[in-house]
């Protein structure tokens, strides 16, 4: 393994820390304009989400655990499934994936900070804000059935249950607002990494030379453009209606149900992209290292993330097959969502070049990687079959889907996620978490994902429905659900290490050096942790891979690309 | 009461489910469940079976091939222990591997959207038959209204069609709204499901071959009781089906000279809050804001299939639905035993 050249010129010119350092502390971190200070916050922020959220899924299976349970009343599962789904989506994908972006884009393209340090800074505090603004329901909104209660609409808040007359009280409008907030943050922190990456990159990476994690997140941010905007958009319709008195979504004065659904799925599919095509990201990055062998087919992986960016945002109405869009709209749709699995599957086949004559190194990071390559896939598949509208007319809604989209979100999100964790944690902090450590959290929870996961598909099939509080024991769904349920708290213990190892890892961690993995992409050439600027100096680069160049002056890439 | 019928499957979708499951799927077909996709008892359903065995065998197939050249690979190409610190050899890629690769996938989407298509417009977009029987579906929290435009019958959860075979085909079309928030009428053996939603008309049909139950429930969040929104179909022979509609067709039972509970009952009932919500035909009873309850006594269940009709049941229900469906609409009536009594003594009689 030969060694990196890291400038370190002017590093010992930090000062140290001067007064009460506590207080300074928190100061320093409240007050950041530093994209990676704001990077950690939102990954930490999307942490305490994921653990809340979590235990709402826990309180979720224990009542589905069994048939006619009394664990929960039905008012509080409603809000738990709400809750769930919302702060999944809008306070722990969204944050955690902007979090990495933030840290890794700008040491990735050899810059000192983002463009717009101070809007960065304006875009976390927002989201954060969003997020305690929806929990504070729990003490502030009177809602449907008494004082103090959370959102219970469902996270896809379905018209006409929201307007005032099936909703009183406040708890929708807690809702409303956090996901309004959320999404102006989101477009701030788009705008931001967009701009970033346009603008601010070194000499010599031209947009062909970008790392994929780079491009992956400049198809996703544009996303976001397109795709947050309807939904804050109508959320703002949605208040209208609900105080001012329009009737955009109020069935009741000829207003339409309808119309509600398109906003949201123009929103919600491509969300899902949103959040998928950072985990792509991560793989892309972590495939190739683990592997020795540098990413196979860049240009068509290039070209498939940007062909799924813009096929994404013609699907949405396949979670509308069952609305009565009629024959002709379904056939489209149908056309659309399956043509989505032609540039999916090229990702997978280049994935599986990039590992096919290399030399497959199973770190804890590549661990999570092959786990997400064939979860993945599975989900991918179970898509194509909610893609056929009629055989969606049976599967939608019920827990097929459900288990379909946990497949995608923790199967392969969560997955890469962690795999993301365990490459990028020396980076960030200068140490290696505990690979034993790491090791026992994959295996725990790759079999309670597939515990969980795999049987949920199961009920769906026989006819469950989803967000249902109880059922009845005659249907034939118990036994289903308790292996589900018992998959969970697996999974749980699985997360429990993971955050275990994260806090034991930052005292006690082997130190990790510049670059522990040999890898190729600059941010590895920087200290661990990284300087405030980042690089003492701005890198130039000539290649795809600068390190690689670096540590093989004999066969560099730039000789090929 | 019937119970539901088991899947009938024939030897030939057996044996091709069987080489082209999964060993889990393949539990799920002999699973007992009376809402289970894979046993399908009406047209719609089965065409969406037959559907969704071609998508699973192609997508298992695709599942073998790459999940079994990525464990290949993954296996084959691992780092061992001894291997040289040498890189391998660093392949950028191939553009004729990386056309075949997209070539491939792109003919198995069209194979698979052109059988789609053919389903699609085979359910959703074929001309009505004459004899088609029309029931109007509207949706309401958290219960079903059932009227029968052409025959003058209105009921509630409990859906009575008559059986459609080859020789005397007679499809059942829903024409389906809703009152009030966002449902969805799912009986998975019949069809998939449609949605029922408020300011739209929808339409789907079924055509059961065999008489029997049908279980199904609303599969759209539609408030606090989704779960127990439940649908019982009852699918009956043509002289079944019309010995039902001319009993439905009946005003209610009145004047009840040898019960003196019944007609009590019938006094409070009529005298108190219940009239303003539920219809009785042939009284003053006419609110259509709950289930019409004309034959209430006829059906087996109550509270949308929560529970059985007992008369036990009922008069709980009538003391305090909330008590056996939190979150539902009826309110607790508040009667002293003696008219609670009366009135479960009356609705028990409503054949």
């Amino acid at each position: 393994m030969s060694t990196t050249q890291v400038v370190e010129g002017i590093d010992g010119t930090r000062t140290a820390r001067q007064g009460s350092p506590p207080f300074n502390v928190v100061y320093e971190w409240l007050t950041t304009v530093d994209h990676k200070k704001i990077g950690l916050m939102y990954i930490g922020y999307a942490l305490i989400f994921l653990l809340i959220a979590g235990v709402e899924a826990m309180l979720m299976r224990i009542q589905l655990a069994i048939p006619n349970n009394h664990f929960v009343s039905p008012q509080v599962f409603n809000q738990l499934f709400t809750m769930h789904g919302t702060t999944m989506v809008f306070f722990v994908g969204m944050p955690i994936l902007f979090g990495f972006g933030n840290y890794l884009i700008p040491l990735m393209i050899g810059a000192r900070d983002m463009a717009f340090p101070r809007l960065n800074a304006f875009s976390f505090w927002v989201s954060a804000f969003a997020g305690f603004l929806l929990y504070f329901s729990y003490f502030g909104a009177s809602g449907l059935y008494a004082a103090g209660s959370a959102p219970d609409v469902g996270w896809f808040a379905y018209a006409p249950l929201t307007a005032k007359v099936f909703s009183p009280g406040h708890s929708t409008d807690y809702w409303t607002l956090a996901v309004f907030l959320s999404g102006i943050g989101s477009i701030g922190t788009a705008l931001n990494i967009v701009t970033t990456i346009v603008c601010m990159r070194c000499r010599g990476m031209k947009m062909s030379r970008m790392p994929l994690l780079v491009w992956l997140y400049l198809v996703m941010c544009s996303l976001v453009f397109v795709t947050v905007s309807p939904l804050t958009a109508a959320q703002i319709m949605l208040t209208l209606d609900r105080y001012l008195g329009s009737h955009f979504f109020d069935t009741q004065a000829g207003g339409s149900a309808v119309l509600w659904m398109h906003f949201f799925w123009i929103f919600g599919h491509p969300e899902v992209y949103v959040l998928v095509l950072p985990a792509f990201a991560f793989v892309n990055e972590i495939i190739p290292v683990f592997s020795r062998k540098a990413i196979f087919g860049y240009p068509a992986m290039v070209a498939a993330s940007v062909g799924i960016g813009f096929i994404s945002l013609s699907v949405w109405a396949h979670h509308m097959f069952t609305v009565g869009l009629g024959a002709a709209a379904n056939t489209f749709f149908v056309f659309a969502t399956m043509v989505i699995s032609v540039p999916t599957g090229i990702k997978i086949f280049n994935w599986l070049a990039t590992i096919w004559g290399g030399k497959v190194i199973f770190a804890t990071p590549m661990m999570f990687c092959v786990g997400f390559l064939f979860q993945f896939l599975v989900a991918g598949l179970t898509g194509i079959m909610l893609a056929a509208a009629p055989f969606d007319w049976q599967l939608g809604n019920s827990y097929f889907v459900v288990a379909h989209f946990h497949y995608v979100l923790v199967g392969a999100i969560l997955f890469a996620l962690f795999a993301a964790f365990y490459y990028w944690y020396p980076k960030i902090t200068g140490r290696m978490m505990s690979e034993t450590l790491g090791k026992w959290h994959f295996w725990l929870f790759i079999i309670g994902f597939h515990l969980t996961f795999d049987f949920m598909h199961v009920p769906g099939l026989l006819g469950m429905p989803r967000r249902i509080y109880t059922y009845e024991a005659n249907r034939g769904w118990g036994g289903w659900n308790l292996i589900v349920s018992i998959g969970a708290v697996v999974q749980a213990i699985g997360l429990l290490i993971f955050v275990y190892n994260l806090v034991q890892s930052y005292f006690r961690g082997k130190h990790a050096g510049h670059d522990p993995w040999d890898a190729w992409t600059l941010e590895w050439s920087t200290p661990s942790p990284p300087p405030a600027y980042n690089f003492a100096v701005l890198p130039a680069v000539n290649s795809r891979r600068p390190l690689w160049d670096l540590k093989h002056p004999e066969d560099p890439d730039s000789d090929y690309e | 009461m019937t119970g539901y019928r088991k899947a009938t499957l024939d030897s030939r979708r057996t044996f091709r489910m069987a080489v082209c499951f999964l060993p889990l799927l393949a539990s799920v077909a002999t699973a007992q469940s009376p809402t289970n996709i894979f046993a399908p008892a009406a047209t719609p359903a089965h065409s969406i079976f037959d559907l969704s065995m071609l998508v699973l065998s192609v997508t298992l197939a695709i599942f073998l091939t790459v999940a079994g050249l990525l464990l290949y690979a993954l296996i084959r190409f691992r780092q061992r222990r001894g291997d040289s610190n040498r890189e391998p050899a660093q392949v950028y890629g191939s553009n004729q591997i990386e056309l075949s690769w997209t070539v491939i996938p792109v003919l198995i989407v069209v194979m698979l959207f052109l059988t789609t298509a053919r389903v699609i417009i085979g359910t959703q977009a074929i001309p009505k038959p004459k004899d088609a029987l029309n029931v109007t579906v509207i949706g309401h929290q958290f219960w079903w209204e059932y009227r029968y435009p052409g025959l003058g019958v209105v009921t509630a959860n409990e859906l009575h069609i008559p059986v459609s075979n080859a020789a005397h085909s007679n499809p059942t079309y829903l024409n389906m709204s809703s009152a009030d928030v966002a449902h969805s009428f799912w009986v998975p053996r019949l069809a998939g499901k449609t949605d029922v939603i408020p300011n739209r008309v929808n339409t789907m049909w079924m055509d059961p071959e065999q008489p029997g139950l049908y279980l199904g429930q609303c599969a759209q969040y539609c408030g606090m009781q989704h779960a127990k929104m439940l649908i019982r179909v009852y699918a009956q022979s043509p002289a079944e089906f019309a010995a039902w509609v001319s009993q439905q067709k009946q005003p209610g039972l009145q004047g009840f000279a040898d019960n003196s509970a019944a007609s009590e009952g019938q006094a409070v009932f009529m005298h108190n809050a219940c009239i303003n919500c539920h219809a009785i035909s042939g009284t003053v009873a006419t609110g259509r804001f709950g289930p019409d309850l004309t034959h209430l006594a006829s059906r087996d269940t109550i509270g949308s299939g929560a529970i059985q009709n007992t008369p036990e049941n009922l008069r709980k229900w009538i003391d305090d639905p909330n008590s056996l469906k939190p979150g539902c609409l009826m309110p607790a009536m508040h009667l002293n035993d003696r008219d609670l009594d009366a009135i479960t003594a009356y609705l028990t009689q409503l054949r």
